[in-house]
């Protein structure tokens, strides 16, 4: 029995595969990345090894530094706007309310949507001329509001953050949701005999006990706001002159348009650093707490 | 408690579930309506949607501007290697991940944690570290412009995920069915192909969908490994499309909602394993 369980041959076969491609294309390109980001180099030949220069860079130029700034202020968004609005929705359907499985479905949609579609879908509907926003505005009577939201500096970033937000609010309600469920029965009927309200309930024992996913969440929500590309790479591409620009989408530009691949390495070395650091740092929390 | 004070209580009650329906309803028309909009205009033509009326129903149904966006639009082209690339991954990603997993939970060697541990520590990864080694790797090895550039490093950062789900739904099955598989003469082989694989079938659901949404939906490599446009897949195509049919938003509109047709139906035949598939996805561990 044990002979057939301890095959060597068969574990060879089982896993080697799945290890040599897992490690090849997930492991290696890390540690090559961070070697690229102490490079100066275009690509061509062989670079020159200049230490930590690139990330010095980083760290004084005002165009990365505004990047990571607005990373810092989707994340922001993403946590005191998204979450709280899935938090509701949660809550609300977890406590049997007509319709639950119907608004659970629909809630859902935006998220299984492509990102490249939503971006389009958006910068339709922010269109200055003929789109759904300016349109709804001149119709109630409000045209004088009607502007260019994405051509201009002062409203371009706020609204390019909206797609995501509006995307994702289904995915966080659907945690929720889950873990909501997951709370036993027995504590709410004992809530409900002691005459507690359903705002006192959610407060003071639904939340409280759904700690766990409301953790999962917030790192979900931090770390996609990190390493949002997609979204800003189609809707603004960065622009206008750099507002909207997000780590990703300068790494991007950084080695595929201007060909300094040591800085862009840094940049995604940089990526890759903020999600530990933030994991780790909402673990902590969560742990203390 | 007299009638009274209970009919007291219900009122704010009834008046409290009237707002939370209000809130829920206003949230399905903003979560909905921009798509049902996008539909909407991709029936539309130009001289419909400039004139100022792009809110509503479509006059008449413009269903050319699909044939358009199938036929001059080469979106025909892009759906089709969608479909190649996405299935061949969701192939590879299942055969890869059950041997592993199966391997890793239920046969006996010394470093099954160790390689779980590692292969998990690829969750953490985004796959933005990886996109300019990789490119390079494939420039050198000139599988750039192949359909290979986005199947290997689709599946390879598929596989933790995948691996983690099937390896704990493989702890769950009873040793017996094995040993007794064993004991009337089945090898390793046929034990896991014809005896345990077959248990596990909701965990091969799950990962297929979870595979399906982000091969399907991946924009960085798909954009950075391909630029043959008849290689191209439906996120790339979507993005030379707008470019090529800057003012024509019906034959846009229908492209776009050629590339989110194929989710949206299985999500409405399988929404109750799609929405249970991203739950698995997220509580792990």
């Amino acid at each position: 029995m044990n002979t057939v369980f301890s095959n060597k041959t068969a574990i060879c076969l089982f896993v080697l595969p799945t290890l040599l491609i897992f490690c090849g294309i997930v492991l290696v390109p890390i540690v090559v990345s961070s070697y690229y980001s102490l490079l100066d180099w275009n690509g061509v030949g062989k670079g020159t090894f200049i230490g930590l220069r690139n990330y010095a860079e980083m760290f004084t130029d005002t165009r990365a530094l505004h990047a990571m700034k607005n990373s810092l202020l989707f994340a922001a968004a993403s946590v005191f706007i998204q979450l709280p609005i899935s938090l509701l929705l949660a809550l609300i359907l977890a406590s049997a309310v007509k319709g639950e499985g119907f608004y659970r479905t629909v809630y859902f949609i935006p998220v299984l949507i492509s990102t490249v579609v939503i971006a389009q879908l958006w910068s339709k509907i922010y269109n200055a001329d003929y789109g759904l926003l300016n349109t709804l505005l001149k119709e109630i009577g409000l045209s004088g509001w009607a502007q260019d939201w994405l051509g201009q500096k002062k409203t371009a970033l706020v609204f390019s953050f909206i797609p995501t937000l509006w995307q994702y609010i289904g995915y966080h309600m659907l945690l929720m949701y889950a873990g909501a469920k997951s709370i036993s029965q027995d504590i709410f009927e004992a809530a409900k005999i002691d005459g507690a309200s359903r705002v006192r309930t959610a407060l003071c024992i639904t939340i409280p006990l759904m700690r766990p996913i409301l953790k999962v969440c917030l790192v979900f929500s931090v770390i996609g706001a990190f390493k949002v590309f997609d979204l800003v790479y189609v809707l603004t591409g960065g622009g206008p002159f750099f507002s909207t620009e997000v780590p990703s989408t300068l790494m991007y530009t950084t080695i595929f348009d201007t060909y300094r691949y040591g800085y862009g390495s840094a940049i995604s070395v940089f990526i890759i650093a903020e999600c530990l650091v933030f994991t780790g740092l909402i673990n902590k929390f969560f742990k203390t707490e | 408690m007299s009638v009274a004070e209970a009919a007291s209580q219900r009122r704010p009650r009834l008046a409290g579930n009237i707002i939370m329906q209000a809130f829920l309803i206003v949230i399905a028309v903003t979560q909905i309506y921009p798509l049902v909009w996008l539909a909407f205009f991709s029936l539309k033509d130009n001289g419909e949607i400039f004139s100022g009326d792009v809110l509503g129903l479509p006059k008449k149904f413009l269903w050319s501007n699909y044939v358009k966006a199938f036929t001059e639009g080469q979106v025909l082209t892009y759906f089709f290697n969608s479909v190649l690339v996405t299935a061949v991954t969701i192939l590879l990603v299942v055969a890869l991940s059950s041997m592993t997993g199966y391997a890793i939970t239920r046969m006996n060697w010394k470093w099954n944690h160790a390689t779980m541990m590692l292969i998990l520590l690829g969750m953490m990864v985004p796959i933005h570290a990886a996109l300019l080694p990789l490119f390079m790797v494939l420039k050198n090895l000139k599988l750039l412009n192949t359909y290979w550039a986005l199947i290997i490093p689709y599946v390879a950062f598929a596989i933790p995920m995948a691996v983690f789900i099937l390896a704990s739904f493989f702890k769950g099955i009873p040793r017996e069915m094995e040993e007794s598989a064993v004991i009337d003469g089945c090898g390793i082989y046929r034990t896991f192909l014809f005896i345990v694989f077959p248990l596990v079938r909701p965990a091969v659901a799950t990962v297929s969908i979870f595979t399906f949404l982000s091969s399907w939906n991946e924009l960085m490599f798909a954009v950075t490994f391909i630029n043959d446009a008849s290689m191209q897949t439906l996120t790339v195509g979507m993005m030379s499309m707008v470019g090529t049919y800057i003012t024509q938003w019906g034959i846009i509109g229908a492209g776009l909602l050629i590339t989110t047709i194929p989710t949206i139906v299985i999500y409405l035949l399988l929404s109750k394993q799609v929405q249970n598939s991203m739950i698995a996805g997220a509580i792990k561990g």
